[in-house]
């Protein structure tokens, strides 16, 4: 008796007539409920059309996703959105799911919880709850999110989440508008009692790329944010909650290996069924199946979707011939698109990109917002009034 | 050092199962999995909060006896998990 556990790692798979390009398990199942929400995040990743493309899935159809899925070989389930309190049949799902052997999360607001749901999800086999907050006061809090009410609920929910003895984690998506306070957010989790902490700078998908010059922080804020988080760590000292700092691309010289990898380990399904290998490719300007049209493997495995970005042979220089590419598969398709027109570009994150210079102008750009230079386009809360605002900015690129 | 008379506790945060497709225990987390050997897996397994680490060890010595002696081995993995926060002792 050796050795104890691994992490997850993928195992060495051959391409095979049913798995043509070799192609990990879903092991990561993300079930994007629905797109209503009742906040208004501006850095929100949902897309800008706030009624999605078609009709929500019904119950049995999760249901045999689900199961699909977990003969596949996932395990994880994420119940989201949007908000996924708004489903009524949420604790079916969970329920379900749960019996199938899935460890199920579910990751909301907190706004349309009590304590009688907390306690029937817990019934009905529950594994974890995420809590998303937008600052540590009330205040700051409920500008962002759009809201006079969000805060004092999420606190309730996240006391509620404790003492019915869930996991918990807390959420900040960290911008410009809150780094400074993250000090504050970190008391907080503390006395939360939270076990994680996720402290993920915005990414910039969605409607937080419309929003992008409002969010990015300067490096300069970026730094300190860092430093404070681990002099917290040093403090904590493996007592109270564990502290994840998740930094943004836009100061690295090289992107990250998204998703581990397209269509390696994620699998997400929209609201109306569109299956995606992450949750923003749906801006892509590529055709995903519907789990309401196909089989899940044959989606996952066979379709063109899903195959468009497996392996190499779709890369452009500078991605074909860098020895890197193994590590990061030439970044995120998503950024790539949206930043240089196209997908199979090189995250222009990487320096080795033509188009990094769009990454520097955004650095910029955040640095003299800061400093007080006028914004070019106004900050966009995610609501149905701005969404023709957030179409004509994409337009005019 | 973990005495043999210590009673692991899974960790709340943990849930162990056996995978099929992996043919393995693992433990499924907030968003992640570890994936346990067979030694852990069988030791892990018999975490129920009321076996002592001794239990435990006259347990896998029972069931694999060809094996022999089994006592440091898991020991040192309860150590491990319990580093690891899998396990607690009450
Ligand atoms: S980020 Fe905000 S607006 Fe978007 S789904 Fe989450 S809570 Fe709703
Ligand atoms: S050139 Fe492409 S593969 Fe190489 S480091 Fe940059 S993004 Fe990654």
């Amino acid at each position: 008796m050796s050795t104890t556990g691994s992490p997850l790692t993928s195992p060495v798979i051959q391409p095979s007539a049913d798995n043509p390009h070799a192609a990990g398990r879903p092991f990561w199942l993300l079930a994007e409920l629905t797109y209503k929400c009742p906040l208004q995040c501006s850095y929100c990743s949902n897309p800008l059309d706030l009624s999605g493309s078609g009709t929500e899935l019904t119950t049995d159809q999760w249901l045999s996703v689900f199961e699909q899925g977990r003969k596949m070989g996932a395990a994880q389930l994420g119940f989201s959105g949007g908000e996924p309190l708004l489903r009524r049949d949420l604790e079916v799902l969970i329920r379900e799911a749960r019996q199938m052997g899935y460890y199920t999360n579910l990751i909301t607001s907190g706004l349309g919880m009590d304590d009688r749901r907390v306690s029937d999800f817990r019934d009905a086999g529950l594994d974890h709850i995420q809590v998303s907050f937008q600052a540590s006061t009330e205040e700051l809090n409920n500008q962002l999110a759009g809201s006079q009410k969000a805060f004092a609920q999420k606190l309730a929910m996240a006391r509620e989440v404790k003492a019915q003895g869930y996991p918990m984690v807390l959420n900040f998506v960290i911008h410009r508008d809150n780094i400074e306070q993250i000090d504050k957010i970190i008391e907080l989790s503390i006395e939360l009692q939270a076990d994680f902490v996720e402290l993920a700078i915005a990414q910039y998908y969605g409607w937080a790329f419309i929003n992008r010059a409002h969010l990015l922080p300067t490096k300069a804020q970026l730094i300190k944010a860092e430093a404070i988080t681990n002099q917290y760590r040093d403090q904590l000292d493996g007592r109270g909650p564990k502290l994840i700092f998740v930094t943004p691309d836009y100061y690295e010289e090289r992107p990250k290996g998204c998703m581990n990898g397209w269509g390696n380990i994620f699998l997400t399904i929209a609201p109306d069924g569109t299956a995606l290998p992450c949750h923003s490719a749906r801006e892509l300007p590529i055709q995903f199946p519907n789990v309401k049209d196909e089989a899940l493997a044959d989606i996952w495995y066979r379709s063109t979707g899903f195959n468009h970005f497996r392996g190499y042979e779709w890369m452009k220089e500078p991605c074909r011939s860098c020895d890197e590419k193994e590590k990061d598969f030439g970044g995120c398709r998503c950024q790539a698109f949206k930043l240089t027109g196209d997908a199979a570009n090189a995250d222009p994150v990487c320096s080795k990109s033509a188009h990094h210079g769009k990454i520097v102008a955004a650095r910029t750009e955040a640095e003299q917002l800061a400093a007080g230079v006028a914004p070019s386009s106004p900050l966009l809360a995610r609501n149905k009034r701005n969404q023709q605002a957030a179409v004509d900015i994409i337009a005019r690129g | 050092m973990i005495r043999a008379e210590q009673i692991p506790v899974m960790n709340r945060l943990y849930r162990m199962q056996w995978e099929e497709s992996q043919q393995s225990h693992v433990l499924l987390y907030p968003e992640g999995m570890v994936q346990l050997n067979g030694s852990a897996g069988e030791i892990m397994a018999l975490v129920d909060g009321t076996r002592s680490g001794a239990d435990i060890i006259a347990a896998l010595e029972q069931k694999f006896p060809e094996a022999g002696d089994l006592g440091a081995d898991i020991i040192e993995f309860l150590g491990v998990a319990h580093e690891h926060n899998w396990i607690t002792f009450d």
